[in-house]
């Protein structure tokens, strides 16, 4: 269109350098100005398409690794909890780690389908249904260590709010209890937020399909769907109103989670900061696991133009972001305990986390902590190797953007180890001082959800949508009934270059 | 209705879905977002109540191109949060202070302890706000549906694709077949077509 604001063309502004016009463009969205059709055909075909032989090799030994899980858990049940390393005073141990590690995961997901929503950020739509999907699966991951860790798990259901044979209640004031609310709430908002999303999809696939089979299951998932106006009106405000509750939903889970530790009295654990410091190091966290997941689909499944490479630019940007808060946190903490004068406190930071044997250690003149290595780990993991995302050219290598993940990945794990394990081990008595070491089902068990999660990811590639078509469509350029008429049409993207008038869509 | 139509035929040609008696309206075919905002804008203003759009995905605007006031789901969500608000504030405050007060660490029981109760009613209030704006959602749309009249078109499986549909009821007052085929075809619909329930 002749009207048209960002227009390539080095005339429309002469007194600017074209190379760096193009370095502050926005790039488009879905690239090689793609139509709807197409991505309707790319996203479906995924799910039409005969298994592909990788998935297989992938599936296989996911879901091999995923039986390690019921066997653990069995097992543990069957015997008794002494069977994980947790004893006293490690009380806590693999499991809540674990616990905080796969919830912190599925935030990433939340963050991306509801604030990144109210704050339109338009790219989100590529990564929104996997993120969510991820949320999902972690939480399942998650919820199955607490519940296990209550020992006895025929009584699991002391957890829920009735009362138990001596008429007695829970403690409505406990954080424990609040964290059940929490969790709970926030699996069945983020199931039904998914599927919300999931129901124009499909409907496309349901009316693509070819057997009678996938018609009839297809149908009946996306509940007779037909993108009528008056339905979308309603969709569009539940989706709105979905995304404003889960926004204060998402910060409050993890606020709650950081509460089971924050309100005890344990040095390491009795800080104010934690809240907002769990929330960033879960966002954090979680943005690393979806760049994990997607950065192999987008390679396989062929999506480089619809997660394109501002979108993992974008990804990284927001790894450092919350990289830096917490690293931000972790200073602080270690300030505050000196700050405080509190000898107990001073002793957590020092003398059970901080103190290596080779530069903290002999400059503060302490022997090193038990833990030492799992706290730079979480230091060097966290911290310093996010570091790298200043440099566009590292955030556009995806070999790094990747290798970065998988470093957050582990000290995500870190993080909570040492949160919870270095606090405990060695507190106020000395009498009561010991060390945790894991049993072969904690690994066990831990290795299986990693199968699990990622056997759940891999099923859900080939059953559902994996980028939400109708969400994609609606950032097209031409989605905008006012494209290039001039007034005020959505430059988010560059002009086609093939086909510049929206009318030239039609005939098949 | 006049004459200076954009087609040289006057009136345009029906083609029928099926072979069923009874009608349940017409549908026409855009093939773009603008198309089909200039052509809701018409109907609405010829009048019609009883049509709608089918998009593969929201158009911005077309609310007000239809003439649609605000969605009542936010109502319902609404209802259903303060509910739960309740639930959660009586199913806490009535154990914990009135039917059985647990003491833990010599804590009080009374009313002022409400902040520890505030985590549960936010979640509550949360679940039961999820659950009232997909439900109220649902059954505002009428849905879950097992079938629809224009299903029976084949054309329309493609709106959940590329293809925009504006389909006015038989049902509509203003409804007549011919005119309402002309005025279809006036405002820029192609393949116009008769929709039989």
């Amino acid at each position: 269109m002749a009207e048209t604001a960002l227009s390539p063309s080095p005339a429309a502004a002469p007194q600017f350098d074209p190379a760096l016009v193009e370095q502050v463009a926005k790039k488009p969205l879905v690239l090689h100005g793609h139509d709807y059709h197409w991505i309707t055909e790319k996203i479906c075909t995924i799910v039409e398409e005969k298994t592909p032989a990788w998935w297989w090799r992938a599936f296989i030994p996911a879901a091999l690794l995923a039986i390690m899980v019921p066997i653990g858990f069995g097992y543990l049940i069957l015997t008794g909890v002494g069977v994980w390393g947790s004893n006293m005073p490690v009380a806590w141990a693999w499991d809540i780690t674990n616990f905080v590690f796969w919830i912190g995961i599925g935030h990433a997901g939340t963050l991306i389908s509801a604030i990144l929503f109210l704050t339109r950020q338009k790219w989100r739509t590529s990564i929104n249904r996997a993120s969510e999907a991820m949320t999902i699966f972690a939480v399942i991951c998650a919820g199955l260590f607490p519940a296990l860790h209550v020992g006895r798990v025929w009584m699991a259901w002391f957890l829920a709010p009735v009362p138990n044979s001596n008429a007695i209640w829970q403690n409505f004031r406990s954080p424990l209890l609040w964290d059940v609310f929490a969790v709970s709430t926030y699996f069945t908002v983020s199931l039904l937020f998914w599927y919300v999303g999931l129901i124009p999809d499909l409907a496309s696939v349901r009316d693509r399909a070819t057997t009678k089979v996938r018609r009839f299951l297809y149908g009946l998932l996306s509940l007779g769907w037909r993108g009528a106006n008056r339905h979308w009106r309603n969709y569009e405000m539940a989706y709105l109103i979905l995304a404003g509750i889960s926004t204060p939903l998402v910060l409050s889970v993890h606020t709650i989670v950081s509460f089971d530790f924050a309100t005890s009295v344990i040095p390491g654990w009795h800080t104010t900061i934690f809240p907002p410091y769990f929330v960033a190091g879960a966002i954090f966290g979680g943005f690393a696991m979806v760049l994990t997941l997607m950065l192999p689909a987008r390679y396989l499944y062929g999506l480089q133009d619809l997660i394109t490479m501002r979108h993992i630019d974008v990804m990284a940007k927001i790894i450092i972001l919350t990289g830096s808060i917490v690293g931000y946190a972790y200073i602080m903490e270690f300030f505050i305990a000196w700050y405080s004068q509190n000898p107990y406190e001073k002793w957590v930071f020092l003398r059970n986390r901080v103190a290596d044997p080779f530069i903290f250690g002999p400059l503060f003149g302490v022997p090193p902590a038990p833990y030492w290595w799992a706290y730079w780990a979480m230091m060097s993991c966290n911290v310093i190797s996010p570091q790298v995302f200043w440099s566009r050219k590292m955030r556009s290598n995806l070999w790094v953007v990747f290798t970065v993940s998988m470093f957050v990945n582990a000290g995500m794990w870190f993080e909570r180890f040492v949160i919870i394990c270095t606090s405990l081990h060695r507190d106020f008595l000395p009498g009561s001082w010991g060390m945790f070491y894991p049993s072969w089902v904690d690994i066990w068990t831990f290795a299986g959800t990693h199968g699990l999660f990622l056997a759940l990811f891999l099923l859900f590639c080939r059953v559902a949508p994996v980028i939400a078509i109708s969400e994609v469509k609606g950032v097209l350029p031409e989605a905008d009934p006012h494209y290039g008429h001039g007034d005020h049409a959505e430059h988010d993207a560059q002009p086609e270059p093939t086909n510049p008038s929206p009318t030239l869509k039609a005939a098949h | 209705m006049s004459a200076s139509v954009l087609s040289p035929s006057a009136t345009p040609e029906l083609h029928t879905s099926r072979e069923t008696p009874r009608v349940y309206g017409i549908a026409a075919e855009f093939s773009s977002t603008a198309d089909i905002y200039h052509a809701a804008e018409q109907v609405r203003d010829a009048g019609f109540k009883r049509w709608d759009v089918h998009s593969p995905f929201p158009i911005h605007g077309m609310d007000d191109a239809m003439g649609l006031g605000r969605s009542r789901v936010s109502l319902i969500a609404l209802c259903a949060a303060l509910t739960g608000t309740t639930i959660g504030f009586v199913l806490e405050t009535y154990p914990s202070i009135i039917e059985y007060p647990l003491v833990v660490h010599g804590k009080p029981v009374n009313l002022f302890t409400i902040p520890a109760f505030f985590p549960v009613i936010f979640e509550l209030t949360i679940l039961c706000c999820a659950f009232g704006s997909v439900f109220g959602m649902l059954a505002l749309n009428r849905l879950p549906r097992w079938n629809h009249p224009l299903f029976n078109w084949d054309r329309f499986a493609r709106v959940t694709d590329d293809l925009f549909v504006l389909a006015i009821e038989a049902d509509d007052p203003k409804f007549q077949e011919t005119r309402t085929a002309e005025l279809l075809q006036k405002v820029g619909g192609k393949n116009i077509t008769l929709i039989y329930e």
